[in-house]
Order: C-alpha cells, then sequence, then structure tokens
C-alpha cells in the first residue's frame, strides 16, 4: 500500500476524502450517460463528469499512482474503441436503409430502455469523451518540460 | 445513392481504425491508409456516372429525416467535380508518404490525422446543412493545426500557433455569421435558407452575415488580406501535408464554400462580384510579387498559391458562364500542379536535406524523374501552350475581356509574366546549372515518391483535355451549370429526395 | 436588444485581446472570451421570452418553450472549442520549452 506514502501525492487527508468520493463521482457521471435520453444529460455531460474523477485521482495521489491504473496506451485504447463503437452504431443504421438511422425498438417514453440507439450513442460518446479528456490532461501533464535559455 | 455518406464516414471511421490498430505495424498503416484514400477516390468517380443517369441533383437523408428537420447531404455537380479533385489528390498524397513519413516517428498519427482532414473536406463538399458545414471545418481544420506542427520544431511551432489563432477567429466568424442566417431564416438547410432569403428579401442584418461569412472563408482561403498565415504554415508542414493544404484544402474549405454560399444561398448579386474580382486582382498581384523575393523553395510555392488562388477568385467573381467554367478549371489544374510542386520540393528536401534554392542545382542529372517531373507543373503553372494551365488562365483572361473588365485582364496577364518570372528562378537554381561538390552520390528518391509525382505530371497532360467539348461536358459543364444557375438550388429538397 | 449588442461588445473585447496583447496565454484567452461571446449569442437568438426548458416531460403540453436548437448547436460548438483550446494551450506550452518565452515580439524565427 505505498500509494499512502506522504511523498507522492497530496496530504492524507485530501487521500481519504477522495477514495471515498471518486467512486461516487463515477457513478455520477455513468447515471448521467445513462439516464441522457430521458432527462438533461447525457454522453458529453456524463463523460466529462467521469473524466473528472479521473482527474480527481491523479491530483490527489500524485501521477506515478493514477498511470499505474491507467496507463497511458489504455487511455488510448478506450479513446478510439468509443470512437468506433459510436461510428459502428452509425453504420448499423444501414441495416434499416439509411445512415445513421435509428431501427432499434424505441419502446415506451420516459423510460430507461427506449429510444432506441440514443442510449447505445450515449455510452459511446462517454468512453470517447471521458478517455478524451482524461488523455489531454495526460498529454499536458506529462509533456516533458525543459526550457532553454 | 447510398454511397453519399460514405464519404465523411470512411474517412472517420479509417482514421479510428489506423489509431486503434495502426501502433504496431507501419506496413498495416500504409496499406491501410492507401485503401481507403483509394476507395474514396473510386466512390467518387462513381458519383460522377450516377449523376450522369439522373436528371436532378441527389439529397440523402441522413437518419431517415426529410431535409429541413434532418441533416441531408447534397451530391449535385459542383460537389462531384470538387469530390473527384480532393480524392485524387489525397490518393496520391498517401501514396507519397509511404517513403517519405519513413524519417518520422509514430506514423500511425501522421495518418490518423490525415485521414481526420480528408473526412473534414469531403463532409464539408457533400453536406447541405449549413451548421454540419461548420462541424467538419472545424474538424478538418482542428486536424490541419496538428499536422502543420507535426514535425515538434521551433519554426513549426510558431507557424502552427499563428495559423491556429487566425483560423479559430476566422471559424468565430463563421458561426457569427451563421447564428444571423439561423436568427432570420430559421433553418439551418441550405437550400431552405435559400428559399427563405428569396422570399423575404436581404436586409441590413443579412448584409453583416454575409460580410462575415466573406472574412471568415476568405481567411480560411488565404486571400490577399488575409494572407499572412498561409505563407507560414504550408512551409512548415512535412511535403505531403503542405501539398494537401495548398492543394486542396484550402480549395475546399474556402473557394468552395465561398461558391456554395454566395452562388446558391445568397445569390451573386454586381457589388459582392466586384468585391470577388477586386480580391482575386489583389491577390495576383501581391502574391507574385511577394512569391519573386524568396530563396526557400516551398515558401516560394506558398506565395505562389495565393498568386494563383486570385485568378480562381477573379474568374468566379466575373460571374458569366465563361469566367466560372475558367475558373473551375483552374481550380482543378492548380490542385494538381501546386501539390505537383510542393510533393517535388520535398523529394528534394528528403535527397539534399535543404529548402534554400541557392544551395542546390543541377539536380537535373541526379534526379530525373523528380526534375522532368517538377518542369512539367512549372511550365503549366506559368501558362506554357500544351499544358493545361494554359488553357485555363486564357480563359479567365479572355473572360475578362469579353465582360468588358480590360483592366482586370491586365491585372491577369501580368501576374502570368511574373509568375513565369520566378519559376524560371526557381527550375535554374535548383535544377539546372551546376551541382555542388557535396552532392555527388545524390541518388532518386524512392519508388512511392517517384509513382505519385509521374501520376500527377500526367494528370497536368492530360488535364489540358478538359476543355474540349466532349470531356465538358461530363465534368465541367455540370459543375458549370450549379453556379450560373446559382438559385436553382433552393429546389433541390423538392427534386431531390427520393 | 440591448443583451445582443453587449455579446458584440464581449466578441470586441476578446478581438482586441487576441490583435493587441502580446503575451500567448492572453491570446488564447481572448479567443476563448470571443468565442463565449458567440456562444451566448446564439443562445440568445433562442430564447423566448417568460417560456420554460426544451426539455418534454410525462405531464406537459409542448407549448411555450425556447428553442432547443440553437442549444444543441452551442454545445456542439463548445465541444470544437475544447478541442482547439486544449489543442494551442499544448502548442503554447511546447513554443515555451523551445523559446524560453510568452512573448510573442520575440518569436520570430519566420520571416520573409
Amino acid at each position: 500500500m505505498n500509494y499512502n506514502s506522504p511523498h507522492k501525492g497530496m496530504t492524507l487527508i485530501v487521500k481519504t476524502i477522495t477514495r471515498i468520493t471518486v467512486g461516487l463521482i463515477l457513478l455520477y457521471g455513468i447515471y448521467i450517460t445513462l439516464h441522457g435520453h430521458v432527462s438533461p444529460g447525457g454522453g458529453f455531460a456524463g463523460g466529462v463528469i467521469i473524466a473528472l474523477s479521473f482527474i480527481h485521482l491523479m491530483l490527489a495521489f500524485g501521477k506515478e499512482e493514477a498511470l499505474r491504473r491507467l496507463p497511458k496506451p489504455l487511455v488510448s485504447l478506450f479513446e478510439s474503441l468509443g470512437a468506433i463503437l459510436f461510428f459502428t452504431i452509425a453504420i448499423l443504421g444501414f441495416v434499416g436503409g439509411y445512415f445513421f438511422l435509428d431501427w432499434l425498438n424505441k419502446g415506451e417514453p420516459f423510460k430507461l430502455f427506449s429510444a432506441g440507439s440514443i442510449l447505445l450513442s450515449n455510452i459511446a460518446i462517454a468512453i470517447k469523451v471521458s478517455f478524451g479528456l482524461f488523455g489531454i490532461f495526460l498529454v499536458l501533464v506529462l509533456l516533458k518540460f525543459t526550457p532553454k535559455k | 445513392m447510398h454511397i453519399l455518406p460514405l464519404f465523411p464516414a470512411l474517412g472517420l471511421g479509417g482514421a479510428f481504425l489506423v489509431s486503434l490498430l495502426g501502433r504496431r505495424s507501419k506496413k498495416f498503416c500504409d496499406i491501410f491508409t492507401n485503401v481507403i484514400t483509394c476507395a474514396l477516390f473510386g466512390l467518387s468517380l462513381y458519383s460522377l456516372c450516377i449523376l450522369k443517369s439522373q436528371t436532378s441533383p441527389l439529397v440523402y437523408k441522413v437518419g431517415g429525416w426529410i431535409p429541413p428537420i434532418g441533416i441531408s447531404l447534397v451530391l449535385d455537380g459542383l460537389s462531384s467535380f470538387m469530390l473527384i479533385i480532393v480524392n485524387f489528390v489525397a490518393f496520391m498524397i498517401t501514396l507519397y508518404s509511404v517513403n517519405y513519413m519513413e524519417k518520422f516517428t509514430a506514423k500511425f498519427k501522421f495518418y490518423t490525422l490525415f485521414l481526420l482532414m480528408l473526412a473534414g473536406m469531403n463532409g464539408v463538399i457533400v453536406t447541405g446543412d449549413i451548421f454540419n458545414l461548420f462541424v467538419f471545418l472545424e474538424i478538418a481544420s482542428v486536424a490541419s493545426y496538428a499536422l502543420v506542427a507535426y514535425g515538434v520544431e521551433a519554426e513549426e511551432l510558431e507557424a502552427s500557433f499563428k495559423y491556429l489563432i487566425m483560423s479559430s477567429v476566422a471559424s468565430l466568424f463563421i458561426l457569427l455569421g451563421i447564428a444571423f442566417l439561423y436568427s432570420y431564416a430559421s433553418t439551418l438547410n441550405m437550400a431552405d435558407i435559400a428559399v427563405v432569403l428569396s422570399e423575404k428579401g436581404l436586409n441590413n442584418a443579412m448584409l453583416f452575415a454575409s460580410i462575415l461569412f466573406i472574412v471568415g472563408f476568405s481567411l480560411k482561403a488565404a486571400i490577399v488580406p488575409f494572407h499572412a498565415w498561409l505563407p507560414d504554415a504550408h512551409p512548415s508542414a512535412p511535403a505531403p501535408i503542405s501539398a494537401c493544404l495548398s492543394g486542396i484544402f484550402i480549395k475546399a474549405l474556402g473557394v468552395y464554400t465561398l461558391c456554395r454560399l454566395f452562388y446558391n444561398v445568397f445569390g451573386a448579386n454586381p457589388a459582392l462580384l466586384n468585391l470577388f474580382m477586386g480580391l482575386g486582382a489583389v491577390s495576383i498581384v501581391v502574391g507574385a510579387l511577394l512569391a519573386l523575393g524568396q530563396v526557400d523553395f516551398k515558401r516560394l510555392l506558398a506565395y505562389s498559391s495565393i498568386n494563383q488562388i486570385g485568378y480562381i477568385i477573379l474568374g468566379l467573381g466575373l460571374g458569366t458562364p465563361l469566367g466560372i467554367l475558367g475558373a473551375l478549371f483552374h481550380l482543378f489544374n492548380h490542385s494538381v500542379f501546386k501539390s505537383l510542386l510542393f510533393l517535388n520540393s520535398g523529394a528534394v528536401e528528403y535527397t539534399v536535406g535543404t529548402r534554400n534554392i541557392r544551395d542546390m542545382g543541377g539536380l537535373r542529372e541526379k534526379m530525373p524523374v523528380t526534375s522532368s517531373t517538377s518542369l512539367i507543373a512549372s511550365m503549366s503553372i506559368s501558362g506554357i501552350p500544351p499544358f493545361n494551365g494554359f488553357f485555363s488562365k486564357l480563359i479567365i483572361i479572355l473572360a475578362c475581356i469579353h465582360a468588358g473588365h480590360v483592366v482586370y485582364s491586365f491585372w491577369a496577364i501580368l501576374g502570368s509574366i511574373l509568375t513565369l518570372a520566378y519559376f524560371m528562378k526557381l527550375q535554374k537554381n535548383v535544377f539546372f546549372g551546376n551541382l555542388p561538390e557535396r552532392y555527388n552520390n545524390v541518388r532518386e528518391v524512392p519508388f512511392f515518391m517517384k509513382t505519385a509525382m509521374v501520376m500527377l505530371a500526367i494528370a497536368c497532360i492530360v488535364g489540358g483535355f478538359m476543355v474540349l467539348p466532349k470531356v465538358k461536358k461530363y465534368i465541367l459543364s455540370p459543375a458549370q451549370n450549379v453556379l450560373t444557375h446559382g438559385l436553382d438550388y433552393k429546389n433541390i429538397n423538392e427534386i431531390g429526395v427520393k | 436588444m440591448i443583451t445582443y449588442f453587449l455579446c458584440l461588445v464581449l466578441f470586441a473585447v476578446g478581438l482586441y485581446a487576441v490583435l493587441r496583447k502580446r503575451n500567448l496565454i492572453k491570446i488564447i484567452i481572448g479567443i476563448v472570451i470571443c468565442e463565449y461571446a458567440v456562444n451566448l449569442f446564439l443562445v440568445l437568438f433562442g430564447y423566448r421570452m417568460n417560456n420554460r426548458s426544451p426539455i418534454y416531460d410525462p405531464d406537459q403540453v409542448i407549448t411555450k418553450m425556447v428553442d432547443p436548437l440553437p442549444q444543441a448547436l452551442v454545445l456542439t460548438s463548445i465541444v470544437i472549442g475544447l478541442a482547439t483550446t486544449a489543442l494551442v494551450v499544448g502548442i503554447a506550452i511546447r513554443i515555451y520549452e523551445k523559446y524560453g518565452t510568452f512573448d510573442i515580439t520575440k518569436i520570430r524565427k519566420l520571416r520573409g
């Protein structure tokens, strides 16, 4: 349990609070994503909240611990996967005859499983946005910084 | 009919697949990207065939929504013409990058960004919705900012920053214009906007919006008062990207959008046409004069781009069928020979390692393919008779005289003479003269780079036949008709939707 | 009417920062201000006085809503702005690494 060591990241208080809250933030982001079609929110907003939970982890525990849990190749892998998932949903519209056509069963309004492929698109967007934002943050933080005279 | 959404979709999907799978194997990146661009080129040729078999333009309902409600994609003569140009040059450029980009690390990132840029350009061309146009324009622009800074050297970063700031200001102007347009017309579909504008007429807010559009798209097209970013950004990028930016990017994002908005949506009026002619003439002269003094190979070509874009804008500004024909023909020619010249400059840089033309000389014996293709391109850009550039410039100059604008034809001829002057300087310094000692063991470039250059050179020679009446009616005339009968565009939602 | 003009004033403030300031970071902030001014302008165009937000509820009829389309457009343009800003900040950091300064009058390797 060396990630509790006082040399990396912030103080013990911040780490303890983070350990409690980071799961809640992640869960809230997932909730916003999954209910994007019945209430305000959606893939982008949910994805940003998920990305914030990752960034929260990184700020509290230092970049070594965060990178151990979410290595950089994994982040870019998930980012591409999210994009491809969304692209696949668009291509699957050709099954019904048109690009982007929502040919799934629309279901009953205001239920969780309704609105056809919007739920799936929201999930894909949330994956793309969360890992994309975290990737941007990582790239800006990890930039090797050696100013010349 | 169902091929229409594939133009942006193939590029986007290809980009993400390359970034996912291309990390391990360079060979996979090369083959996959070339297959995608080749397929796009094939599809654009096929789109011409589809258009030939139809009497009306095609409108595709994305997601099955009827056009004024949903986003529509439009295929008419002009977009088909642009698609062929963009995808042909893009195919040649990916072929060239197989060898050229070997010296950079992370080739898959280059291909990802390139395919994103290509998808953005194709999207701008096929879309029929003005906000969708803005989104694709931004996709292409963001990818191009990153590609200009690809080498992460000091000069490239500086050029990219300058380009990014000016181009984002241009995008914001365009977005502000879209906001005005939406508030007035209450719709985002371009054909629908044209209907509303022709019914309600133009008021001062629309005049303001059209000025915002002119400023925004002229910044993207690098017409003279707005050109400051181009001579920095285009030379700084790697050679294939310079070719792409100068050859097709500024045309798809600047000239094509200007045509679409001001001929098809707003409708051409004399004040606007005069403005275009003035901007075009200024671009011709200023670009040519600035190019004369350059000693950097690619910087000279970048200024030459400004000069040649001036011809296109001048031809469009004439508004006569002949002028529009000349402008579109010159657009095709310029994208072919300018990308060829940038690829030549990349080949010279690849072997010699410098871009300063004073340090070169006598490369003709060592690099026969590069030197002969660049000679063909130089002759056609300066308007030597058997090549394509001569015919398009001749048509533009004749159209100027025909429409009674003799002064503009004088500027066009002057620009052409200056073009000849700076390309003679280029040829003399780089390929003719004495070979310096240190270049004795210089060798010709690898196979794929040669192939791409030779194919573009063939296109330069064959392109001259496009004005023959039998060939013209297949490619140039449908595109010309879209612009000469500009306001017919507003009917496409009735006649095009199948 | 005055709110629309204030938006344009905000846009002009951003443009002033882009054109006049010498620090790279201040130029970036100017771009961001411009962007928000345009976004605000778009949202204001969709606004109708005293109407409710465009959210479809089970027990409510669809009348008296503000125009939802500009809000969707603004969301898209915010995402685009995010991408541009992230890229430009990355480039600015790299420029600082190469030149050791944020002053644009000292970043002049390109000329001619």
